[in-house]
């Protein structure tokens, strides 16, 4: 199920983060920043919105490129009939898919971009994901000035807009690999306790894709999970180390812990998710370590979790899936 | 059956994760923060009683009304969901929690407008409060008749 990519490239990012990214660790990698979650927007959804829409134009202007140029864009969100992507997508007037994986978006948009790029049916293709904190507190939660308690195990969706270019056109990033996932139930059933859900999905995924091209653990330099947070990322590495014997305890960490200063940002709980939290991380520490052969290769695996409050209330598991791509340093 | 020891052993991994909660610290700050609540709330009957020399039972009506209002300023202010994640049910628990569930609702609903988005969404968190609440003072009422007669 992981199929190798010939000629992919990573091209170029963009992200627009609100004020809890600005405050953490990875702040000086955004490309603009708002210090309030309304973003200049009148609602929770179209700050959403209008943070993916300024990911894409950036995008187009740092790259130095049109939107005509561009033959296809992959976008997908957490809101209901991910309608953040379909608002955002809507002014480039280019060929659109809207896909959904929950916070595993941003890798599947990168599996099917690559596919298409490889086999030559598009060249420029972008994808897009975005998620905002109050827009889905409001959707997945409580009303969001309700300030409900959590448990420590809570993760904190991301706030912001991210978007890559991806063609076949050679860059120093390579698009080298990448596994789909298979939708995991581990009979889960806590929504607070997102890492728990997703970790055996990115355990499945991790242990195939190592098995399925023939790859040792220290293969890579690095491999991120998506959005495990603290606990998810400890409930990995024990539940690796003692179903599938592989140790994940030398070249492995997670964007939820990475995107936040987990000491100083209490709010954010046991760390960030949503499906722009890896993104934040991937698009821009990680291709910075890429392209400055920091890093050769690294294997990003995004875990979601596909449920809704009505499957949750009416009692149903909690299902998970993680995607993995994996990138190279190109010599 | 392979399926279900992957399960039980991904259950044991989990719970060795679980963080314990500070269990007693949130139940030791609600009881204080509840108490305050109560004082205040015992302080304004008495206010109301002298000042305006009005019976208890009206002056506790004025109290809540007072309350309610100090809640809802608060949740609109902005600030009393960060008193609620750190009182929890100190707040949540008096007549506080359920003016501000349903402030707090208001006010993520009125971009959908007065109709689709405010009013089927104000009840969304105080609605159980108010059927439970009703079906358990009629539950209550009845033992009272059966009990005391009705005194």
């Amino acid at each position: 199920m992981s199929s190798k990519y010939k000629n992919v490239y990573l091209q170029e990012s963009a992200t627009v983060v609100g004020p809890y990214e600005k405050e953490g660790p990875l702040s000086k990698y955004f490309d603009k920043k708002y210090d309030d979650l309304y973003c200049g927007a009148d609602s929770w959804e179209k700050a959403e919105v209008k943070l993916l829409k300024e990911s894409l134009n950036l995008l187009l202007k740092k790259k130095g490129i049109k939107k005509e140029d561009i033959d296809l864009v992959i976008s997908g969100d957490l809101l209901n009939q991910i309608t953040s992507s379909s608002y955002a997508g809507s002014p480039l007037n280019t060929p659109f898919l809207g896909i959904y994986s929950a916070c595993a978006t941003s890798i599947e948009a990168m599996i099917l971009a690559s596919t298409f790029v490889d086999c030559k049916r598009k060249k420029n293709v972008v994808i897009a994901t975005s998620s905002h904190n109050m827009s889905s507190e409001k959707q997945f939660r409580n009303p969001t000035e309700y300030g409900a308690p959590k448990p420590m195990t809570a993760t904190f969706t991301a706030t912001g807009g991210a978007s890559a270019l991806i063609s076949a056109e050679k860059s120093s990033i390579k698009v080298e690999s990448g596994t789909i996932g298979r939708i995991i139930d581990y009979n889960q059933k806590d929504p607070f306790n997102m890492g728990a859900a997703m970790a055996g999905a990115a355990a499945d995924t991790i242990y195939r894709h190592l098995t399925d091209l023939k790859r040792d653990v220290d293969y890579y330099d690095l491999i991120l999970t998506g959005d495990l947070g603290k606990y998810g990322k400890e409930i990995l590495k024990d539940y690796m180390r003692e179903e599938y014997k592989i140790d994940l305890s030398k070249n492995y960490n997670d964007c939820g812990v990475i995107l936040y200063d987990t000491d100083k940002q209490k709010q954010v709980q046991a760390g960030g998710s949503g499906p722009v939290c890896s993104a934040l991380v991937n698009f821009t520490m990680i291709m910075d370590k890429l392209k400055k052969k920091e890093l050769k290769r690294v294997l990003l695996v995004a875990t979601g979790a596909l449920f809704s409050p009505t499957f949750v209330y009416q009692k149903e598991n909690i299902l998970s899936i993680a995607h993995a791509i994996s990138l190279e340093a190109v010599e | 059956m392979v399926i279900n020891m992957v399960n039980k052993k991904y259950e044991q991994i989990v719970s060795k994760h679980k963080p314990t909660e500070h269990r007693e610290q949130n139940a030791l700050v609600a009881f204080i923060v509840g108490g305050l609540v109560g004082i205040l709330g015992e302080t304004l009957i008495q206010l109301f009683c002298h000042k305006f020399h009005i019976s208890r039972s009206e002056a506790s009506v004025c109290m809540m009304i007072t309350l309610i209002f100090i809640a809802s300023l608060c949740t609109a202010l902005g600030f009393f969901d960060n008193l609620v994640s750190f009182a929890r049910c100190g707040l949540l628990i008096p007549i506080t929690g359920f003016a501000h569930s349903m402030t707090s609702a208001a006010i993520d609903y009125r971009k959908e407008g007065p109709i689709y988005g405010l009013g089927s969404n104000i009840f969304k968190l105080a609605g159980s409060v108010i059927l439970y609440g009703v079906v358990s003072a009629w539950f209550f009422g009845i033992i009272r008749i059966l009990i005391g007669g009705g005194a």
